[in-house]
């Protein structure tokens, strides 16, 4: 049998917290460990009281959802924490983001609601954005049709276990050139598949099928995650919490006496 | 004229790098911005240091030494200094592609354009990285190419009590403590460019030669004789000192540094805060450098201590605290240390380490105050030596019963784990000494299993080879060949796989001979070893403290080739065994040690006496207090910690 420490058992999971986050900048470059390193050691510095898993080594219980890669910018990472006491959503959220990088922005913090499903759930898809500079419109747009007119773009991607090939295509639901001040912009919404097809695999893909090559390294943003709905667009993730919470406050506010209108 | 205009501007070269990390392996650590990292307006100081330690970033950054000259000198008006450390061979050849210099991770200033570069050296294995990144830099290697554009290039470090090797390639070397003579040397260069710059870059050096502490190679020349040794070293101006002695900093407590120490993104070496108890020591481990150099003893006192941890705490959100020095459990007031702060921290899950611990020392309760918030990994003890007869030449003793016996005390404690670090190669080893340390591995497990009645326990014993390092009594020793020590390796592996039941709870981490023999020329080299190292960089050598990076054939060949002319080779300055009075390279280097003492402790070595320890036996005269005017500053204070003032 495994060996238990000494003591009582750490305080439970009272209260979780639903955060929304981006990184930006040079924190671009950070991976998903460091950023995780980096919100722990945040989490103590702001004094948040996260509830801890049990045994010789506690961890603070958060859980992690599918990181933008190392190299990519997001407006949209989630993050689930378990606090061992309640604490109101938006000083979390504002002492949290004081604690950050700068280039790490601590932007929504909501209660999870009871009954509304796993965080997980709610997302299978991003939004992407990405800018290459030194490609013309012109370039883009003919390589983004002609991707999108493949029925299978295969290309190599390196994974855990050697270069595998993957169909760079089928995930991407939408794709669509812009320009802006002479930078061509890729948009796109990717569903979330295994192994994991990102912008640098449409962009192999685009080199695949229409020879684009990119003179300086394209710049992706990730704009958004969630569940991809009938429409193509993606639903806010945290909506279901908030939404429940305002149905509570709702149902509140309707059990008790009408006020008199001013 | 022949200067040309100062035309740095201190621009950063973000915009230029930036394209090139998406392209690299772990960019993050090119991005700076940590935690308690800081930025000043280049025209708002006199004097611009750059930082550089000279190995991978992970491994750069926990470092201490640095982080304290950081500190320091960020905190003078007049200065600023920004940290830059080896990049990985992927960037640097996209760096010379697209003609990026070397860059500090602060500000991306390129670090040719600072006035001083400053480097810190914990093991010689970082010299070909200088080169690396004095070319990168744009800086010429050799120091008498630069001119008065070009920043002061010194060494710093534990290294350079002998920068010989390197002579040819730092204008200086600082011997000693750091926090003081980086505020001298930032004061000579301030007013000699206030000054106008009068008497070029020669004028700057002799004025810095000048201060306490500071070597500066050229001003010294050194004659061979026809048996390769050291003729002479003697110093060319008149208005140098002819012996440079080391800076000692008094008084621990008025130089709580690092006070906001820095917080990386990327993943390091050391995931924790580290605070130095004490600084020094006088256990006399004849084998160690570290305990030779940075006599006497000067402890932090209790409270001291406590408000560097609560300081450091707030300021990054760690989760470990390191209690640093050579020795950490001699503190005179360890117990209450210990005891103080787990009541401190209490229930918020923060752990307290010491590196490694003197098995003397130990003791449960010790031990279990200092994993009470935290986590009870593992214990560590380098007894260093496998034999009780190798333990008293290289004044380590303790008995094996003792050692059994704390081990054992530690596994019925709780602890699974413990590692026992160990040396080969010692002078006047044999095989059997190496071959005991089996035996004894083996009795720790059989007795650690009758005493906790588990099975699970494990022992780590982790082994390397001994290398001979200036300003100690093993500098005049013969360093034992790599095929010797691969050898006792060999024999000590088959040892320990002898039994298997036992054996399978017994691991064996080692590191070859050839790096150690390398480490040994760079070590006890002299001038003539320069050209050995810049031909291995030349050839490619990058990151030699790297298996992945190292080549024993890269530097057998330079050094032959390199050293033929001088009718000297790597052996001569390796396995060779020294004589009384030959004049070693690092002569003229003052760290205190009488050289007498030196030799007269190196025949105890060798008839297998010990001596004892200066803070609880009488002066044994190392002469280091006399020459140096300090003296041991140890406790107990008696008070005890004060309680944190709530915020």
């Amino acid at each position: 049998m495994a060996r238990q420490p000494e003591g009582p058992p750490p305080p439970p999971t009272v209260q979780k917290l639903r955060l929304r986050y981006a990184k930006r900048g040079r924190l671009r470059f950070a991976s998903h460990r460091d950023l995780a390193r980096a919100l722990e050691r945040a989490l103590r510095r702001a004094q948040v009281p996260m509830a801890f898993s049990a045994g010789f080594t506690p961890h603070p219980k958060i859980s992690y959802l599918g990181a933008a890669p190392t190299g990519a910018a997001s407006e949209a990472e989630y993050v689930e924490l378990g606090l061992a006491e309640r604490r109101d959503p938006e000083e979390v959220r504002a002492r949290l983001d004081a604690a950050l990088p700068p280039d790490v922005a601590v932007l929504e913090c909501v209660e999870a609601a009871e009954g509304t499903g796993a965080l997980a759930d709610r997302i299978d898809a991003a939004v992407w954005r990405v800018e290459l500079p030194g490609v013309a419109l012109a370039e883009l747009q003919p390589a983004v049709e002609k991707f999108l007119a493949s029925g299978v773009v295969t290309v190599a991607k390196r994974t855990k276990n050697g270069l595998r090939d993957v169909d760079a295509r089928a995930p991407v639901t939408s794709a669509s050139a812009v320009d802006e001040a002479g930078c061509a912009i890729l948009h796109m919404v990717v569903r979330q598949v295994t192994p994991a097809v990102r912008p640098d695999d449409v962009l192999a893909a685009l080199a695949a099928v229409a020879d684009l090559r990119p003179p300086l390294p394209p710049r992706a943003v990730r704009a958004a995650q969630g569940r991809l709905d009938d429409t193509g667009a993606v639903a806010d993730p945290l909506g279901p919490d908030r939404a429940a919470r305002t149905r509570c406050q709702g149902e509140h506010a309707a059990a008790r006496p009408a006020e008199p209108v001013a | 004229m022949t200067r040309k205009p100062r035309t740095s501007t201190g621009e950063s070269l973000y915009p230029r790098l930036e394209p090139l990390l998406a392209q690299v392996q772990k960019p993050v650590q090119y991005v700076g911005g940590e935690l308690n990292s800081q930025v000043k307006g280049w025209d708002d100081v006199a004097v611009r240091w750059a930082l550089m330690y000279p190995d991978a970033y992970e491994v750069g950054l926990p470092n201490q030494g640095l982080m304290i000259l950081y500190e320091v000198l960020n905190e003078r008006p007049d200065a600023l200094a920004e940290r830059t450390y080896a990049v990985w061979p992927d960037l640097a050849a996209l760096m010379r592609e697209h003609g990026v210099p070397q860059f500090t991770v602060d500000a991306h200033r390129a670090v040719g354009d600072f006035d001083v570069l400053g480097v810190s050296f914990a093991t010689e294995l970082g010299y070909t990285n200088l080169l690396e990144a004095l070319d990168l830099a744009g800086v010429p290697l050799h120091a008498v190419d630069r001119d008065e554009t070009h920043p002061v290039v010194v060494a710093g470090g534990h290294a350079a009590f002998n920068p010989e090797p390197v002579a040819d390639f730092v204008d200086c070397a600082v011997l000693g403590d750091g926090e003081q003579v980086v505020g001298d040397v930032t004061d000579v260069v301030k007013a000699w460019k206030e000054q106008d710059r009068p008497g070029g870059r020669v004028e700057l050096l002799a004025r810095l030669a000048r201060v306490e502490g500071v070597y500066v190679p050229r001003f010294f020349d050194v004659a061979y004789g026809p048996d390769g040794a050291i003729a002479a070293v003697t110093p060319n101006r008149d208005d140098v000192p002819a012996r440079v002695a080391k800076r000692t900093v008094m008084d621990l407590d008025e130089w709580p540094y690092p006070k906001q120490p820095l917080v990386p993104m990327a993943e390091s070496v050391h995931e924790r805060m580290s605070v130095e108890i004490f600084r020094g020591c006088t256990r006399g481990c004849r084998f160690c450098q570290a305990g030779m150099i940075t006599r006497p003893v000067r402890e932090r006192t209790l409270q001291g201590i406590g408000s560097m941890v609560d300081r450091g705490l707030k300021a990054t959100g760690y989760e470990e605290v390191g209690l640093l020095s050579l020795s950490s459990a001699d503190h005179s007031e360890i117990g209450q240390i210990a005891k103080e702060l787990a009541d401190r921290y209490e229930g918020t899950n923060t752990g307290l380490s010491l590196p490694s611990t003197r098995v003397d020392a130990f003791n449960v309760t010790l031990a279990d105050e200092l994993s009470r918030n935290g986590r009870r990994s593992g214990l560590t003890f380098a007894p260093e030596g496998g034999s009780e007869r190798i333990r008293r030449v290289i004044n380590k003793t303790v008995s094996k019963e003792d050692l059994v016996r704390t081990v054992t005390t530690a596994y019925a404690n709780g602890w699974q784990q413990v590692k026992l670090y160990f040396m080969c190669g010692l002078p006047t080893e044999t095989d059997e000494d190496v071959l005991e340390i089996a035996d004894l591995a083996v009795e720790v497990i059989r007795a650690g299993r009758e005493a906790s009645g588990r099975r699970d326990i494990r022992c780590t014993v982790s082994i390397g080879g001994f290398v001979p390092k200036p300003h100690t009594p093993f500098q005049w020793a013969g360093q034992a060949s790599a095929e010797t020590i691969d050898a006792r390796l060999k024999l000590l592996r088959q040892a320990i796989n002898s039994d298997r039941r036992v054996g399978r709870s017994i691991g064996l981490r080692y590191h070859d001979g050839q790096p150690g023999i390398v480490e040994g020329l760079l070590s006890r080299g002299d001038r003539r070893v320069g050209r050995v190292i810049e031909r291995v960089w030349r050839d490619g050598g990058r990151f030699d403290g790297w298996s992945e990076h190292f080549s024993y054939q890269r530097w057998t060949t330079a050094a032959t080739e390199e050293l033929a002319r001088f009718g000297v080779d790597l052996d001569w300055f390796t396995t060779r065994e020294r004589t009384e009075h030959e004049i070693l390279p690092w002569d003229h280097l003052d760290s205190g040690l009488d050289k007498e003492w030196l030799w007269e402790d190196w025949q105890e070595a060798l008839a297998e006496e010990e001596v004892a320890d200066c803070r609880w036996t009488p002066c044994y005269d190392c002469g280091v207090c006399p020459t140096m005017g300090t003296e041991i500053q140890i406790g107990p204070t008696g008070r005890s910690l004060l309680p944190l003032t709530p915020v």
